[in-house]
């Protein structure tokens, strides 16, 4: 191919990408230094970093922020333990596998919004809900799970959903793993643990960093779980940043600090990118 | 016991366990289906009932009572729309880079994957406004455009890499009889990533129809997705059970089927390429 069609084949993917990034971005950024409520259109102007000021100073941020990183780094640790377990557990021949599999991974493909609503309503519900007939048949008092542990249970759903994820690439990387190390290991008389700690671990170690980078980015954007089951609350108690931002605009309708927040939202995501960025590029041959 | 029975008995335990853990992943979905075949009474009995008398009246009556065929259309349109509209902006950039990578071709690659890590929420204001000045709130094309975007670098990496498997001296010898770059593509490549591409298909549309964010933020009544519909359940007074677990059986079960199917391109999608 001659290298001007080159260009020209390429050239759509970049520019539409380079203007669904540039323009979005840049008009965040310029709301987020004028003073911009829809409520009150007439006051206008620049008014430098006082929407992040007002936006870190807002009583709900501290609160948003812990909330934030609880619910990233409990769902981390829930997802990639139970992931690493049930991914080794599967890995054997047995009769059924397959159905077992795909039983395992379903729950990823399962829509945000319905996952909420099962989860809130047939499980959880302290009136009619599994969960409380499961107490109540135990003889115990049925937890009111949204008003009383409304964090708790966001972090439930969402390991749920993506336990599955971290099962379905352990379970991928592990089909590469060595069989034959494996076996020798065996004969040596090397245990399961050892067997894990010296083989098994070091193999995943990468799926597994990719795994947590992955997921630190969805997570940090959590949004259509809380919407739908606590709308952030009791009080802010289940509030994250992208809840609290939200918030801000549909509901406060304050352009300014809602930008404000979505800078600093995309500051945070940005950490976590660059070093996913770099686990990538290892990756990617060219 | 002999360490061969010991061996036996250790694998007779770990695949109960897999089985245990399976049936305890899988039940919600298994109560969800089964509450969609319940009427409303039996979906909030105490004690929950296991056993019942099925009945098929929540599926009829869903398009008599909402607008279900609706928002299922819309969630249809949009997915298919946006993966199409991804595919087509991608496969001749997909296929320009692998067939002639240059200095840059990675760099690019990874720039395109680093728009996917942007949150939505820091976009928020921007493009509701965008949405909103240019008349396009509330329609499936604004959602058509969102969903190509959000997909394209995804689709691009996962193309990227299938093209590369294709043996260059295949298109040389091609291009040795003289086929025009067009009939290359067309005739050439197009068969041979055929398979690639439909995968890559289905890993879109699975995205798109799950996607929740903006269809929420973007959409009230005319353009809602299947998402954005089940999240309107969301309110107190929106307790049928029963409906609500039809609603959710019919709009899931397309694409967990979709999602057993397209697992391999999942994975490598939603790593961008880092676990194959």
């Amino acid at each position: 191919m001659n290298p001007a069609l080159v260009r020209w084949l390429q050239a759509p993917s970049i520019v539409l990408l380079l203007i669904w990034m540039i323009v979005p971005l840049s008009m965040t950024i310029y709301f987020s230094t004028i003073r911009y409520n829809l409520l009150y259109p007439e006051r206008k102007g620049f008014i430098g970093l006082s929407n992040y000021e007002f936006f870190y100073t807002d009583p709900s941020f501290y609160p948003a922020l812990i909330n934030t990183l609880v619910l990233v780094g409990s769902v981390l640790i829930i997802t990639v333990v139970l992931g690493l377990a049930v991914s080794l557990l599967i890995d054997r021949p047995f009769w059924g596998r397959g159905v077992a599999r795909v039983m395992l991974i379903s729950p990823f493909f399962i829509m945000p919004t319905v996952s909420a609503l099962v989860w809130k309503n047939m499980l959880m519900d302290p009136n009619n809900g599994l969960f409380a007939a499961a107490a109540n048949a135990l003889g115990m008092t049925p937890i009111e799970w949204l008003q009383d542990f409304p964090l708790l249970s966001i972090i439930i759903m969402v390991s749920w959903q993506w336990t599955p994820f971290a099962i379905l690439i352990f379970m991928t990387s592990l089909q590469s793993q060595d069989q034959e190390q494996k076996e020798a290991a065996t004969l040596d008389g090397a245990g399961f643990w050892s067997q894990f700690y010296h083989l098994t671990l070091p193999h995943l170690a990468r799926p597994i960093s990719i795994v947590i980078l992955i997921q630190m980015i969805f997570h940090l954007a959590i949004f259509a779980e809380i919407f739908v089951t606590t709308s952030g609350g009791p009080g802010v108690q289940s509030t994250n940043l992208t809840y609290l931002i939200y918030i801000q605009s549909q509901q406060a309708f304050d352009v300014g600090v809602a930008s404000a927040g979505g800078v600093f939202a995309i500051i945070l995501a940005n950490i976590v990118a660059i070093f996913l960025i770099r686990a990538i590029g290892k990756t990617l041959t060219v | 016991m002999t360490d061969k029975q010991r061996d036996i008995w250790k694998n007779r335990i770990a695949v109960f366990f897999a089985w245990v853990a399976a049936l305890l992943f899988f039940f919600p979905i298994f109560w969800m289906v089964l509450t969609g075949f319940k009427t409303e009474n039996q979906a909030i009995a105490i004690p929950p009932l296991l056993f019942f008398e099925p009945t098929l009246e929540n599926f009829t009556e869903i398009n008599e009572r909402t607008n279900y065929s609706k928002f299922a259309l819309n969630s249809i349109i949009t997915s298919f729309g946006g993966t199409l509209l991804a595919l087509l902006i991608a496969i001749p950039s997909a296929y320009a880079m692998a067939f002639n990578p240059g200095r840059w071709t990675k760099d690019i690659l990874m720039w395109m994957l680093s728009t996917k890590m942007l949150p939505a929420v820091g976009v928020l204001m921007p493009i509701y406004f965008l949405a909103q000045n240019s008349g396009l709130y509330d329609t499936k094309a604004v959602l058509v455009i969102i969903y190509a975007m959000i997909n394209l670098p995804i689709v691009m990496l996962i193309l990227f890499n299938y093209f590369r498997e294709i043996p260059k001296e295949i298109l040389e010898a091609s291009r040795m009889d003289g086929t025009s770059t067009f009939n290359e593509i067309r005739q050439v490549v197009m068969p041979l990533a055929w398979g690639g591409i439909a995968s890559t298909a289905l890993l879109s549309i699975i995205l798109c129809w799950n996607e929740a964010f903006w269809s929420i933020v973007l959409t009230t009544t005319d353009a809602s997705t299947l998402t954005a519909f089940v999240a309107s359940f969301q309110a107190p007074e929106g307790l049928f059970w029963a409906k609500v677990s039809a609603v959710s059986t019919l709009a899931c079960a397309p694409i967990v089927v979709f999602g057993w199917l397209a697992q391999k391109q999942l994975v490598q999608g939603m790593t961008f390429g880092a676990v194959k």
